[in-house]
């Protein structure tokens, strides 16, 4: 089965007059200026900017003009602990809600993709945390949190609490609290992007293996999976890249409250409310260049799976 | 395929997860604003009330919010799958130089956080001139969220729909191209009906991140007549006129009223999301 | 495919249904009329002084004012720039500014960064002057005068390096609240005057009514990790004679006096407080004390108004309030309110301070007070009696009260970063780490700022 990364595997044709294949790449970047040319507009700009004030003392309010001061930025960001805190925070998070999300969100596709009744109603049902805007999901959960909200009083009503718990504000619960709400939020996106992926399977493949007499099990780990893994990909290196960037949920249950931290939670204090410009690029090129790493694992990864 | 109990339970489990939150919003949507957090906790109000529903609705801001982000949530959805399936085309169905170069340019434009690029963004939309090109101002315009949001829906659009394009078989269009078909017939007839499964899904998460997205939009629009949905959530003030009393009660049912039309997308939609490949993958 | 035509048509349904309320909703009755709405009614916006004259000269002018945020202050905003218009011919439009601060603080910072005159006049916080002065017009030529008639403590405030950039247009400032039921109930015939008395009562009243209600607690304030908790814990130090922060251009927070009434407050987290105020802002304080949660709160003014409110309110008529207590020291309020500032870069920058002058003017400054509990800036208007009737916290006995001031002026454009330090600290202790081991780090990171 075809790969992501990798080019497709090629047309049963094995030699290509050089007059088509030059016609069809022509074709194919025609077929990419749309989107060469939103990238060139939107995203080129801005990021080439971000690298520049990176290497400048650029600040917000500042009277006098930034000018160039080289690495000294990169050198602070080295001794910089509270980033060290930041990135280390957002890593945590990113592991245990990745790997969450992924495994309820292929457990929910694989339900609704079975048939039995009522799943259709599932399948809306499924999409409702996705489809509630973060902010108004966030400042729900913290309240639902708090030492007085009803997650505290009906897990003491059904006895599984002991006393009314305040899971923002204690420390040992706050990395806790704030992965079940992103869990609970983003669980849809990923069971969509799965099922998606589950429907191209064709189901003769599925018949043919009962009739070899291979169990739910053995169909799952050798059909199922294998062919799923583009959709795995895709999902989970798009997932890991939100995670990393993650803000919202934090700012609503945390600010900038220090030990809680998110990388991107960081950069926006530095650069909105300290309006250190300079610092606060060189902090998204770091940013940048931790998820590049995850990116590179990932395609490592899955060069090795896909043999 | 499951035994049927355990398959059950696991059914319910997922749906009380899924919905408890929400039918929180629920109860608190038709809970009177001081017996919001009263105590001993109402699970079901003891005197319910369409009043949050009401002064939802009566806030002209929150009914044009509504129309606003649709326009932005379904011009960035249609913009994003037009572009996104064409360069899809092109990075699934042929090999040439500079593929994999593509694919990653478009990918590590996700690779900022939305800080990072908000000043330059900022700076852009608010009409600039970069050597011969002058951007035209749009800050405090639906354009500028609609050209923003691209940034963050077209990557992931690009991505998925290119897995999609790989996954057809390798020689679909050689009967086509036979025929004398055009590259851009074999993509219209041959190719998109067989994606509507990629194209629906990517529309709908690519719709629903639009529709929800915050940072952007806080920054580039000031007027309260332009506010999106989760910018008019957020701008909901209680009686008293202080900026610190939230009238949780009405945000509550503004959120019920904005997921309904999501919730209806999905419903209208979902069929396209299970049309399967080929003939009999449409499970019954 | 029955299932299917099914889902759709409920789909369908669901959109139909929503576009028809929004269309009812559109056609029918619209408009809020709440409390604001018909005192405001009863209570015109006052005339423009001086109008005659202001009109031969900059009428026909168009300036933007981005003003208090959306809702019942936004409507008294544009409710007195459309008298302006009406009696000066200056065009105002008026652009609520987002409710959460620090939005509201990078929105402008932003603008100001970029040099844009997308605005005339901005309401700016008290804590702000200090950062955006270099951007502000310096109105003392043409509003020397009415300046005089403010109180001189945020005048000094709002003046940077002999500029004076922008004019007080509400104040704000810490006062207590208790309930009166309570402390008639627990044998208490006076409010708290010192925080050990606050943590004796509360732990008395709290252990008295938690059987019954399980969610009460006996103190609320802000102690998340914001710019709320700078405000609250200034006041603990203040009212220790620990100092305030940063006192004439040196570092202060690090002496013994501030260790111990930080420790003392932090003693007191989870025992006659919730355990999560630690993660408390204004709107979490009152809503626990309007619910009749919290014996006493730390809170504005603004609270006193949702708490006579029957319909958010249960303690209606059980409460009152009083200065902050103070440990040994005097009973002190930080200042908090907004002021009104013009940009440098507009081009209607006259027009703009007439403006301002009619807004900052003792006749607005009582509507705004009686229309919408907003605390005057003029103590002459502050005594008034339409407007103590109306703001009871404005009583003599509590608006005396001394006002404290947060650094801004020593920090100046890096205010949010020392204030961050600040706060960041205080809150570490709260939630448990000893004092000794974050003050210092706090001092040093202040001494870096102010280097």
């Amino acid at each position: 089965m075809s790969t992501v990364a990798t080019p497709a595997r090629a047309p049963r044709r094995r030699r290509k007059s050089t007059k088509l294949k030059r016609r069809q790449t022509r074709l194919a970047w025609l077929l990419l200026v749309p989107s060469l040319a939103v990238v060139a507009f939107v995203a080129l700009y801005p990021l080439g900017k971000t690298v520049f004030q990176s290497f400048t003392d650029e600040e917000f309010l500042a009277l006098n003009p930034a000018s160039w001061v080289g690495l000294e930025n990169y050198k602070d960001l080295w001794n910089d602990t509270i980033f060290r805190d930041s990135i280390w925070t957002t890593i945590k998070f990113t592991v245990i809600t990745v790997g969450f999300e992924f495994v309820l969100g292929l457990a929910i596709a694989l339900i609704v993709n079975s048939s039995f009744k009522g799943r259709g109603l599932m399948r809306a049902v499924m999409l409702i945390p996705w489809a509630i805007p973060t902010v108004v999901a966030a400042q729900m959960w913290k309240s639902m949190l708090q030492s007085n909200g009803v997650i505290s009083d009906a897990g003491v009503r059904l006895g599984i609490l002991s006393e009314p718990h305040a899971w923002i504000a204690d420390p040992s619960t706050a990395l806790a609290a704030v992965c079940a709400v992103d869990i609970w939020k983003t669980t849809p996106f990923v069971a969509l992007l799965l099922l998606a992926g589950l429907q191209v399977i064709p189901g003769d493949l599925y018949e043919a293996a009962e009739v070899d007499g291979a169990n739910p099990l053995q169909q799952f780990w050798k059909i199922t999976l294998p062919l799923l893994y583009p959709a795995i990909f895709v999902t989970l290196i798009f997932r890991t890249l939100d995670a990393l960037r993650v803000f919202d949920v934090f700012y609503v249950f945390f600010g900038n409250r220090l030990g809680t931290q998110s990388m991107a939670i960081y950069a926006q204090s530095t650069i909105v409310g300290d309006g250190y410009v300079g610092y606060g690029a060189a902090i998204s090129m770091a940013i940048f260049l931790i998820i590049a790493i995850f990116v590179v694992i990932y395609l490592t990864f899955q060069r090795v799976v896909m043999r | 395929m499951l035994k049927r109990a355990p398959f059950y339970l696991l059914v319910l489990i997922v749906f009380v997860y899924a919905l408890f939150p929400f039918a929180w919003a629920l109860r608190c949507a038709f809970t009177p604003e001081g017996d919001l957090f009263s105590s001993p906790l109402q699970y079901v109000p003891s005197s319910p009330t369409l009043d949050n529903f009401k002064q939802a609705f009566q806030a002209e801001f929150f009914r044009k919010a509504l129309l606003n982000s649709a326009l932005v949530a379904g011009g960035v959805t249609i913009l994003s799958l037009a572009i996104g399936s064409l360069a899809a085309f092109a990075l699934g169905r042929f090999r040439f130089r500079g593929r994999s170069f593509v694919m990653y340019l478009m990918l590590s434009m996700t690779m900022f956080p939305s800080i990072a690029i908000l000043g330059a963004l900022y700076t852009m939309i608010s009409g600039f001139g970069v050597g011969l090109f002058e951007f035209p101002k749009i800050y405090d315009t639906l354009w500028a969220l609609l050209f923003t949001y691209l940034i963050f829906t077209l990557p992931f659009t690009i991505w998925v729909l290119t897995s999609f394009m790989e996954a057809l078989p390798g020689d679909l269009e050689e009967a086509a191209y036979v025929d004398g078909a055009t590259p851009f017939q074999v993509f219209y007839k041959v190719l998109l009906p067989l994606l509507l499964p990629g194209l629906v899904t990517t529309g709908l998460l690519a719709f629903i991140a639009a529709w929800n997205e915050y940072l952007f939009a806080l920054s580039f629009i000031q007027d309260p007549d332009k506010y999106t949905v989760p910018l008019a959530i957020t701008s909901f003030v209680g009686e008293s006129g202080s900026a610190f009393q939230q009238p949780w009660g009405t945000i509550m049912a503004a959120t019920i009223i904005i997921t309904v039309p999501l919730v209806a997308l999905v419903l209208i939609f979902q069929r396209y999301i299970l049309a399967g490949l080929t003939a009999g993958a449409v499970k019954g | 495919m029955k299932h299917a035509s099914v889902r759709l048509v409920a789909g369908v349904a669901g959109v139909l249904a929503l576009v028809a309320s929004l269309v009812v909703a559109a056609v029918g009755t619209a408009g809020t009329a709440g409390n604001q709405a018909q005192t405001a009614a009863k209570y015109p916006a006052p005339k423009v002084p001086n109008a005659a004259a202001i009109k031969k000269q900059y009428g026909g002018e168009s300036i933007t004012f981005i003003g208090d945020s959306v809702g019942g202050s936004h409507n008294r905003d544009v409710a007195l720039a459309k008298q302006f218009t009406k009696d000066t011919g200056i065009k105002v439009k008026v652009v609520p500014h987002p409710a959460a601060s620090d939005a509201s603080y990078s929105q402008l910072a932003r603008v100001f960064s970029s040099k844009s005159s997308s605005f005339d006049v901005a309401m700016i916080d008290v804590v702000w002057p200090g950062a955006f002065a270099p951007y502000l017009v310096d109105l003392k030529p043409k509003l020397g005068k009415e300046a005089k008639q403010h109180a001189q403590g945020i005048i000094q405030n709002d003046t940077i390096d002999g500029k004076l950039v922008a004019m007080p247009w509400f104040g704000d400032f810490g006062i207590l609240y208790y309930r009166t039921d309570l402390l008639k109930k627990y044998g208490y015939t006076a409010p708290p005057k010192t925080w050990n008395q606050l943590f004796a009562m509360a732990k008395k009243i709290q252990d008295g009514e938690q059987p019954t209600n399980d969610k009460f607690n006996g103190f609320v304030f802000q102690g998340n990790s914001y710019e709320g908790l700078t405000c609250d814990a200034l006041e603990w130090y203040q009212s220790a004679g620990a100092g305030g922060f940063i006192d004439n251009g040196k570092v202060t927070i690090n002496n013994p006096k501030g260790a111990r009434i930080l420790t003392q407050f932090a003693a007191q987290i989870g025992k006659i407080t919730p355990r999560d105020v630690t993660t408390y802002q204004e709107g979490e304080a009152h809503t626990a004390f309007v619910s009749g949660d919290a014996a006493f709160m730390r809170n504005w003014p603004y609270a006193y108004s949702i708490g006579q409110d029957p319909k958010s309110s249960k303690i209606v008529g059980k409460f009152s309030v009083t200065v902050l207590p103070h440990a040994g020291g005097k009973s002190v309020g930080t200042v908090g309110g907004w002021q009104l500032a013009v940009n440098k870069y507009s081009k209607h920058v006259d027009a703009s301070i007439e403006f301002v002058r009619y807004m900052t003017s003792a006749p607005v400054q009582k509507f705004n007070a009686i229309t919408n509990t907003n605390v005057p800036t003029i103590p002459a208007v502050a005594r008034d009696k339409a407007v103590v009737k109306a703001n009871p916290y404005l009583k003599p006995e509590i608006a005396s009260v001394l006002r404290v001031t947060r650094p801004a002026r020593d920090l100046k454009t890096h205010y949010n970063e020392g204030s961050k330090a600040i706060y960041q600290g205080i809150n570490q202790i709260l939630n448990g780490r000893s004092a000794s081991s974050v003050l210092p780090g706090v001092e040093s990171k202040l001494n870096r700022i102010l280097r």
